[in-house]
């Protein structure tokens, strides 16, 4: 083989994909990583999150503690694992429920037309002239702290950009010739459209809505942070973080708890990243 | 174009009146109390303590009188009294505002100062690995959490290495410049002031990169989307074909037109950056509009709020309908 003439690398199909997709698989992987880690959360935990040992407190990472332990002798690594149930599930309710109610707003808007149209998207834009975070603050302080309350927040100011999305596409439907067919043929508005234009324009949205859930949980942890979010014992990442945020010495209290929302959110963002190159035909092209 | 400017101008009036009563709903109808909040439980405890207070912040009337009055108030530039701190909202806000500006201005000429070129890289060399990096830069930035990246700074070249200064504007021991604008870098400038001209420099390094982090991704994803665009065009295959160097293709025919996208971003992003700073503004101990928002909301301060949100919306809707008249300006076929 010592007289093989060294071809110039032409990129197989394998490695294509690989580099522009390879980056949205291993954030898929991280992604099923937490969700397992959230599932198995009271086995995978040497301790009880909440398991106070206050001769052991802030004590660095060692082999009884993998992670240290906190200012109340709390096992951090137990809490880290505990948190991402919390985190995961603040994050998938949020855009779920967000998401629901604002595709239902939309997709009645671009049906209907006319004035019911045009007043429920000033109702959008209204929302959405606010800044997110200073709106969502205001609420949660209002509504007192607790993991439902700053998802009720939050909730109030998630759904504008789904009802604007889902207004499009719906749109976009309303115009194919099925649509006119199912008209002609007598059907119920409200049968046309849960029938016939939602399942068709639901697609992208679905995707869209998965991938938003990293932006929900980084804003449910700023909430926290700021506590404004889940009611003391319980393990949250956000409100871990800011109970190390003194303790710059004992930096693992506030460093881990960072590290898993960064990790987490960052698998959502890769995974979103790779999807939408791949939802963008024009990206696609080349 | 006059009739435009004067439509759009009509609608962001109705705009803010709508976000003026959206505002005052939520800080009137919810269940949180401010009594509590502010008076001790002492006092709470007493009737009589309670109702005095209650009459003296108005909140013994209807609703819809409350509405009448604050709306009136406003339009008389004046937003109420502050709760907590007791001063009028609007002196409060003008006392903070500085302090945020300066560090939003100076997080968001980061974010352009890194996120155009990284994009404009990214794109010209699309595929390769300086993409890729460009690519886990910018999704790095929008994902951390810039609380945590706030006390991981700290941490590191204030507590560790201690290279950098610690929280706050200025050094503790450290007198601000005469006041004139309220930014410091101008005002220590204009007193020739050069230790605290340096000073605040100093101060402002780590809070505007944790400040610039997620917007210098969204910059230069931008930047890269509309320079692929951009480079797709004929005119660029005709340069192309003229002989032109690519050097020169890139920075003369391509970033001009990739630019427009990232100026209507870049308005978006630094009235972002103002409301951001609040996470930023509570773990530097800054003292602007972030830090007396989380403040005023977590004392329940419903006059403070309302003033903050209402500066901040109506700011936003400024901001996006001059991104829209500069779009209209730059782009005839927006004005129909």
């Amino acid at each position: 083989m010592s007289g093989a003439i060294a071809l110039p690398a032409v990129p197989s199909r394998r490695s294509r994909l690989w580099r522009r997709y390879g980056l949205a698989g291993f954030g898929a992987g991280i992604v099923l990583a937490w969700i397992l880690i959230a599932l198995l959360a009271p086995w995978l935990s040497p301790y009880p999150p909440d398991f106070v040992e206050v001769t052991n407190r802030l004590q660095p990472p060692s082999a009884t503690h993998w992670l240290g332990t906190d200012a109340l002798g709390r096992d951090c690594f137990s809490r880290l694992l505990h948190g991402a149930r919390v985190s995961l599930l603040a994050g998938f309710s949020v855009v779920v429920l967000g998401a629901g109610f604002g595709t239902l707003l939309g997709m009645v808007a671009a049906y209907a037309r006319g004035w019911v149209d045009e007043a429920l998207m000033r109702l959008t834009d209204l929302v959405l002239c606010f800044p997110p975070i200073i709106l969502a603050l205001a609420i949660a302080a209002a509504l007192g702290i607790g993991t439902t309350n700053t998802i009720i927040a939050m909730l109030v100011v998630w759904w504008p950009k789904f009802a604007r999305l889902a207004r499009a596409l719906a749109l976009v439907q309303r115009g194919q010739e099925y649509v006119e067919a199912a008209v002609v043929l007598g059907l119920k508005p409200a049968r046309i459209l849960g029938r016939h234009i939602v399942p068709n324009a639901v697609g992208p949205l679905v995707v869209l809505v998965t991938l938003d859930v990293g932006n929900a949980i980084i804003t449910f942890a700023g909430l926290s942070f700021l506590g404004l979010g889940v009611v003391p014992p319980t393990p949250e990442w956000g409100a871990m973080v800011a109970e190390g945020r003194e303790l710059v010495e004992q930096w693992w209290v506030a460093t881990f708890p960072g590290l898993a929302i960064l990790t987490i959110v960052l698998g959502f963002n890769f995974l979103g990243d790779g999807v939408r190159d791949w939802l963008d035909p024009k990206a696609r092209s080349r | 174009m006059l009739r435009y400017v004067l439509t759009r101008l009509l609608g962001a009036a109705v705009m803010a009146v709508l976000a003026i009563l959206v505002v005052f709903l939520i800080a009137n109808t919810v269940p949180g109390d401010p009594v509590l909040a502010q008076l001790g439980d002492l006092a709470a405890s007493n009737p009589d303590t309670v109702m005095e207070w209650r009459a003296k912040w108005g909140l013994d009337l209807p609703l819809w009188e409350r509405y009448g009055l604050f709306l009136w108030g406003v339009l008389h530039g004046d937003l109420g009294i502050s709760i907590a701190s007791q001063r009028p909202v609007l002196a409060d806000i003008a006392q903070y505002a500085p302090a945020t500006i300066e560090l939003a201005t100076i997080a968001f000429v980061v974010a352009l100062a890194v996120g155009i070129p990284l994009g404009i890289a990214a794109a010209v060399r699309r595929d390769s690995w300086v993409d890729a990096a460009a690519r886990v830069i910018s999704l790095v930035g929008v994902s951390s959490p810039t609380f945590w990246l706030a006390f991981i700074m700290l941490a590191i070249f204030y507590g560790g290495l201690q290279i950098a200064p610690g929280p706050g504007r200025l050094d503790p021991i450290a007198f601000p410049p005469e006041e004139v604008t309220g930014l410091f870098l101008i005002d220590s400038l204009l007193a020739g002031d050069w230790d605290t001209f340096h000073d605040t420099a100093a101060h402002l390094v780590l809070p505007s990169i944790v400040l610039a982090a997620a917007t210098i991704g969204l910059i230069t994803r931008t930047t890269r989307a509309a320079m692929l665009e951009a480079m797709q065009q004929d005119y660029v295959r005709v340069s192309r074909a003229k002989g032109l160097r690519e050097r020169f293709i890139i920075l003369r025919h391509v970033l001009p037109n990739a630019l427009i996208p990232v100026v209507t971003l870049g308005g978006i992003a630094y009235a972002n950056l103002l409301a951001g700073a609040v996470m930023t503004e509570t773990v530097f101990s800054w003292p602007g509009l972030g830090r007396y928002t989380f403040r005023s909301a977590a004392a329940l301060d419903f006059p403070a709020i309302m003033g903050i949100t209402l500066v901040v919306s109506v700011s936003t809707l400024l901001v996006n309908l001059l991104v829209d008249l500069s779009y209209a300006a730059l782009d005839p076929r927006v004005r129909r």
